[in-house]
């Protein structure tokens, strides 16, 4: 699984943090996603699998590759 | 389906049958005719939609703007001032503008802030639940937790003292009114609420503090800026209007679901790990959402099959999209362990709740709490009797009459 997020569309809702803290984080600043970890290990990926589903502004983008 | 098609125009909010089962006409409505035409309180009518997948697209697309004082869209009361979706913090800011304050306020609101704060949470938590105890069973858990916590929350937020509590409680209800003020009641409160707000500002400027008001105050000294009094109280409003009535009123109905059918706290008492996914479905099943979110369209715009004219006022149903069976498997069961659950209750797109981390650290921190302290908790009346409250933007139950 590969993650990539798009900062620009972010709302700072915070809801990925909440879901997969291992793996999101916010800036400090603003409260914009930052990414932990892109490639997360396989008992992270339900987590962040939830996490990406509801992201208010659909900001976070998975591959599943293996 | 066009939108004028149906000879029938519905009277909204919809009544329900009881406080925590939704209308009937919602399925209908999402199955037949998800645009549907309502008289709102005010008598001017507007489009009501009901499907998930519609009030998705419409709360993401910037054609459907927060705009509510346009001259031909639809006044959601009678009241004069048309209450809270008139406000300062109503009017719509350029997409840039509302990006830059959204980010500066957000700082304050990142999910590990609000874990941090979550001890504080459940130790106020515990003091109104040891008040509740010692005042002795059958309680009403709205007045005794359900009401303070949220409103205690906010207070220490924007560095206001304990004393001043009450105030707070009062003004917030007051703010949300839909029919259940007077105009004179609604103009005396804002007026209290901005001059208190007013002085507490002037107060943190000369001391600032470790709270939100503070913070905006430097954030924006640091990046050249100043941080009006106008945009501090626009926000200090956003917040109790936001975040106290709708959190207070969703601690009831949340505890409310969870103790109508007893298995469903039976089974959050044997695996308290499901405290989190539970209290999302409680977001999802919330039968009484409140009003909804009204948007007014600039242009004619597709909603799912029908067109709907430019000028038209929708207001997205969110109790019926979370309900909606072809975004959610048994749609109407209320499933503690549903993952993900991507329900609508806190909006969508870049005006989705601000506040949403917070909620969650609230609804989480009660049921914990109450699980830890009163196992035995259960409704001291029949599920059937509760009753809704009415007349105020969010919705709610009046009272929540516990025993343990």
């Amino acid at each position: 699984m590969k993650i990539t997020v798009d900062q620009d569309k972010c709302c700072g809702a915070g809801s990925c943090v909440l879901a997969a803290p291992d793996v999101f984080d916010q800036r400090d600043e603003d409260g914009v996603v930052v990414l932990l970890d892109p490639e997360p290990a396989e008992h992270l990926r339900a987590a962040v699998r939830e996490a990406a589903d509801v992201c208010p502004t659909a900001a976070i983008a998975l591959t599943e590759r293996d | 389906m066009a939108l004028g098609d149906a000879d029938h125009v519905l009277d909204y909010p919809i009544p329900a049958p009881t406080a925590l089962d939704p209308p009937a006409e919602w399925a209908a409505l999402r199955q037949q005719c998800p645009v549907a035409r309502v008289r709102l309180p005010s008598g001017d009518e507007a489009a009501l939609l009901t499907r998930y997948e519609d009030v998705r697209q419409v709360l993401a697309d910037p054609r459907f703007h927060r705009h509510l004082d346009a001259p031909d869209a639809a006044r959601v009361t009678a009241n004069e001032s048309g209450g809270v979706f008139s406000g300062a913090l109503a009017r719509p800011m350029s997409p840039e503008i509302h990006q830059q304050w959204r980010r500066m306020v957000g700082k304050w609101f990142t999910a590990r802030r609000m874990t941090a704060l979550r001890p504080g949470i459940e130790a106020m938590t515990e003091r109104l639940v040891d008040e509740m105890v010692a005042s002795g069973a059958p309680a009403d858990l709205r007045e005794k937790l359900g009401f303070p916590l949220p409103v205690w929350v906010i207070c220490d937020m924007l560095g206001v003292p304990e004393s001043d509590r009450e105030k707070f409680a009062y003004w917030s209800d007051t703010l949300l009114s839909l029919t259940r003020y007077t105009q004179a009641e609604i103009d005396a409160a804002q007026a209290e609420f901005r001059a208190y707000m007013s002085e507490h500002i002037a107060a943190t400027r000369e001391a600032p503090g470790d709270d939100l008001i503070s913070e905006l105050i430097s954030a924006a000294g640091g990046a050249g800026h100043v941080m009006t009094d106008e945009t501090l109280l626009s926000t200090s409003q956003g917040l109790l209007v936001a975040g106290h009535e709708t959190t207070a009123n969703m601690i009831g109905k949340m505890v409310g679901m969870l103790l109508a059918d007893r298995r469903r706290w039976e089974e959050l008492l044997a695996d308290r790990s499901l405290v989190r996914t539970a209290v999302e479905e409680a977001l999802r099943m919330d039968a009484n959402p409140g009003f909804g979110i009204p948007r007014y369209l600039t242009e004619d715009a597709r909603v799912g099959d029908t067109t709907v004219p430019r000028g038209t006022t929708v207001v997205c149903g969110i109790g019926a999209a979370n309900r909606d069976e072809s975004a959610f498997a048994d749609a109407d069961e209320m499933d503690l362990r549903r993952s993900p659950n991507t329900h609508l209750a806190f909006g969508v797109g870049a005006h989705s709740c601000l506040g949403q981390s917070l909620a969650r650290t609230e609804l989480q921190a009660v049921l914990d709490v109450l699980l830890r302290r009163l196992p035995g908790l259960e409704l001291a009346v029949w599920a059937e009797e509760l009753e809704r409250v009415d007349g105020l933007v969010v919705g709610g139950l009046r009272t929540l009459p516990v025993r343990w």
